[in-house]
C-alpha cells in the first residue's frame, strides 16, 4: 500500500511547506491557510488539502492530482501542463491562467477572468468545468482548449458577468444557459448545441457529477450554448492593417 | 524623520517598485466591541502581499469616554516640531486631554518620530467668527498643519476613532502600538508593499479625515487627474502617495456633497457606459448624471478598498476587479479581506463566503445607536 504523508501546515510558511511536500511522495495537507504555490510544478504525487491554500495553487502543474476540500484562492493552475486540480467549493480570480494542459474541477463557482489567455497545442487541451456562475471576463483571450460553466448555484446573477470572451480568438465555450441576458463581443460566434456539441463535453460534465455527486442527466438536460471565435483571425484589423 | 529625505523626495511616478499590498476588515454589526487581536493576526496569512515598509489599522468605537471630541493622533519629527504644533492647536481648539500613544519598544520597528494623541473641540470664538461647521473648521486645521508645519503630521483626526501606522510589517506595527488593548465595534487593517513612492511613516494606511479612513490595495492610475480636482476644494495632497486622494474623495463626496454611500461607489467605481445602457431609465438617468458631474473623481486602475466611518464601512474594488477581494459572514460579523485565508483566521466556521462584483458595493452598518 502506497504511504500518504500527513503534514499539518498550520504556521508553516509557505517555503517550508512546499519542501515537505517535495520531499514526500502523496500527501495530505491539513489546515492549510494562504500559504502560496502549493504544488507549483509538481509532476507526480496526489495532493489532498484540508483548509485555505493560497494564491498560485498547482502554478505550472505537470501532473499528479490536488483536491481541495475547501474552496481555492487566486490563480489556480496558472499555466499548468498536466494533470488535475479539483475544488470542493469556490475558486478565485483568473482560475486557470494561461493554462495549456490538464483539467480543473469547480464545484461551485468562480470569480473573475476565470481561463484568461487559456491555449491549446495538438493533443494538449486544457479543460475547466466550473459547477456555479463566474464573474466577469469569462474566457479572457482565450486561444485554446475548453471551458465548461453548468451554473448549478442558485443566485440571481446571470451565469457569467459582464465581457464574456472579450478577445477570444481560439477554444470553445460550453454554457448551461440559454444566455439571452449575456452580451458577447462581435467576434465570438453564439449557438445552442446540437448532439454533436455536447459529446464533446460529456465525459467532462460525467466526471464532474462523479466528483462532486450531481446528477448527470438532468444536468446535461438544461439548455447549452455554445461559444466560438468567428474565424481564424477575428481580429483582423482591429490593431493593425493586417 | 516622517517626512522622507531631499534623497528620497520623489513624487508618485518617479519610482517604482513592484506590488502586492493587502487589506483585511472586521464590524459588528450590532456593535459589539472586540480588541484588535483578531484583525492583527488576520495580516499574518497574507504576510507576503506587504514588504515591511507599511502597515496599519483603524479602529472605531475606542475612546467612548471622549467621544465628542476630535481625536487628533500626530508624528512629529521632534519635541521643537511638536511645541509649534502645540501653539498652533491650543490657539485653534480647547484640548481636553494630550498624551503620547503608548506604543511598545521592539526591533522590528525603528526609526520612530515622536507619536501624539489630542482630544480636542474647536475653540469657541474662533469657530464662531468662522462661521464654519466644526467639521469643517477642524478638517481645514488639519490640512494646514499637514501642508504648512514642518514634521508635524495628523494622521487621524475623527470622533471615536483612531489611526495607527508606521513602517513595517502590519503584524508588527499591531503589536508596537498595543492594538489588543483596545476595543473597536469596527478595525481595518492594511499591510503596504509601496508600489511608486518610498516607504514612510506618513505614508502608511490608513489614511483618515474627520471620521472618514481609507485601507486601499491596488494603484491608481487616475490619481493626478483626481489630485488637480480635489484639490480646488481645499485639500492638499501631501503625502507623496495615491491613496490619500480616495480619502479626500470620500470626504468631498459624503460629507460636502451629502451623496449616499452608493452613490459615492457609482462616482468611483462608474459602471461602463455599456453597463449603464442596460439598467432602467431611472437608474440610467442617476448614473450617467453622476458620471457626468463627478466624471474628475472616477478612480481608474485597480483597488480594493475599505472605507471606514463612523458606524459602519464600505468595502469596493474598481469596476474591472483587478484586486482580489472576499467577504465573509457569521452572525452580526462582516469580515472583507484580500484573501479568503485572512477571513479564516479570524472565523474558521463562516455562515457565508462570496466575492463581490467589480464597482459593487459591499455597505455594512452597525445597528442604529449601537455605536
Amino acid at each position: 500500500m502506497k504511504k500518504i504523508k500527513n503534514i499539518d501546515a498550520g504556521g508553516l510558511e509557505f517555503s517550508e511547506l512546499n519542501a515537505i511536500i517535495r520531499e514526500s511522495g502523496d500527501c495530505v495537507i491539513e489546515n492549510a491557510c494562504g500559504q502560496r504555490f502549493i504544488a507549483a510544478g509538481m509532476s507526480y504525487r496526489d495532493l489532498k488539502i484540508h483548509g485555505t491554500p493560497g494564491n498560485a495553487l498547482g502554478a505550472y502543474l505537470n501532473g499528479g492530482s490536488i483536491e481541495v476540500f475547501g474552496n481555492a484562492q487566486d490563480a489556480v493552475g496558472d499555466t499548468m501542463n498536466d494533470g488535475s486540480i479539483i475544488i470542493h467549493g469556490s475558486i478565485g480570480d483568473a482560475a486557470g491562467y494561461a493554462m495549456r494542459g490538464g483539467e480543473i474541477y469547480v464545484k461551485t463557482d468562480a470569480g473573475y477572468r476565470a481561463g484568461i489567455h487559456m491555449k491549446a497545442y495538438k493533443e494538449k487541451v486544457p479543460v475547466m468545468v466550473i459547477g456555479g456562475r463566474t464573474g466577469s471576463f469569462l474566457g479572457e483571450y482565450q486561444a485554446g482548449g475548453i471551458i465548461v460553466v453548468l451554473g448549478l448555484t442558485e443566485s440571481e446573477r446571470p451565469i457569467v458577468g459582464n465581457f464574456p470572451c472579450t478577445g477570444m480568438h481560439g477554444g470553445k465555450m460550453f454554457l448551461r444557459s440559454d444566455c439571452k441576458n449575456l452580451i458577447f463581443p462581435k467576434q465570438v460566434n453564439i449557438k445552442p448545441t446540437d448532439k454533436d456539441d455536447l459529446k464533446e463535453i460529456e465525459q467532462y460534465v460525467k466526471k464532474y457529477c462523479e466528483i462532486f455527486r450531481a446528477d448527470y442527466k438532468s444536468v446535461m438536460a438544461g439548455s447549452f450554448t455554445v461559444v466560438t471565435p468567428d474565424s481564424k483571425n477575428p481580429y483582423k484589423q482591429m490593431y493593425v492593417q493586417n | 524623520m516622517i517626512r522622507p529625505d531631499e534623497s528620497f523626495n520623489l513624487l508618485e511616478g518617479e519610482v517604482r517598485i513592484p506590488s502586492g499590498c493587502a487589506i483585511s476588515a472586521a464590524i459588528s454589526r450590532t456593535g459589539k466591541k472586540f480588541t484588535g487581536e483578531g484583525i492583527i493576526n488576520s495580516m499574518a496569512p497574507m504576510h507576503d502581499r506587504s514588504n515591511g515598509l507599511g502597515g496599519g489599522f483603524a479602529a472605531y468605537g475606542i475612546y467612548p469616554d471622549y467621544k465628542d471630541y476630535y481625536a487628533f493622533h500626530l508624528f512629529y519629527d521632534d519635541n521643537d516640531c511638536r511645541f509649534e504644533c502645540e501653539k498652533f492647536l491650543s490657539r485653534h481648539f480647547d484640548i481636553v486631554r494630550s498624551e503620547i500613544i503608548p506604543t511598545r519598544k521592539m526591533p522590528e520597528i525603528t526609526d520612530c518620530p515622536l507619536i501624539w494623541r489630542y482630544f480636542v473641540y474647536p475653540e469657541h470664538n474662533r469657530l464662531v467668527a468662522s462661521q464654519l461647521t466644526a467639521d469643517e473648521f477642524t478638517a481645514r486645521c488639519v490640512t494646514r498643519i499637514n501642508a504648512e508645519l514642518k514634521g508635524a503630521y495628523v494622521f487621524s483626526s475623527g470622533k471615536n476613532m483612531g489611526a495607527f501606522k508606521a513602517v513595517g510589517f502590519p503584524e508588527d506595527v499591531g503589536k508596537f502600538y498595543k492594538l489588543d488593548e483596545y476595543e473597536a465595534y469596527l478595525w481595518t487593517a492594511h499591510g503596504r508593499y509601496p508600489t511608486n513612492t518610498p516607504g514612510w511613516w506618513g505614508g502608511a494606511h490608513p489614511f483618515a479625515l474627520l471620521n472618514y479612513s481609507i485601507v486601499h490595495n491596488g494603484e491608481i492610475s487616475s490619481y493626478d487627474a483626481n489630485r488637480r480636482f480635489i484639490e480646488m476644494f481645499g485639500y492638499k495632497c501631501t503625502l507623496q502617495t495615491d491613496t490619500e486622494v480616495i480619502t479626500y474623495i470620500a470626504d468631498y463626496l459624503l460629507r460636502k456633497q451629502g451623496l449616499t454611500l452608493e452613490e459615492t461607489a457609482s462616482v468611483i467605481a462608474a459602471p461602463f457606459w455599456s453597463t449603464i445602457e442596460r439598467k432602467s431609465p431611472e437608474e440610467q438617468k442617476k448614473l450617467k448624471f453622476l458620471r457626468t458631474v463627478y466624471s474628475s473623481l472616477l478612480v481608474t486602475g485597480p483597488f480594493s478598498i475599505v472605507l471606514g466611518f463612523e458606524g459602519g464601512m464600505m468595502a469596493l474594488n474598481d469596476r474591472l476587479k483587478l484586486r482580489s477581494m472576499v467577504v465573509g459572514e457569521k452572525d452580526d460579523m462582516v469580515y472583507v479581506a484580500s484573501e479568503e485565508a485572512a477571513i479564516r483566521v479570524m472565523e474558521p466556521a463562516l455562515d457565508r463566503l462570496y466575492a463581490p462584483a467589480g464597482g459593487e458595493p459591499v455597505i455594512v452598518k452597525v445597528k442604529e445607536g449601537a455605536f
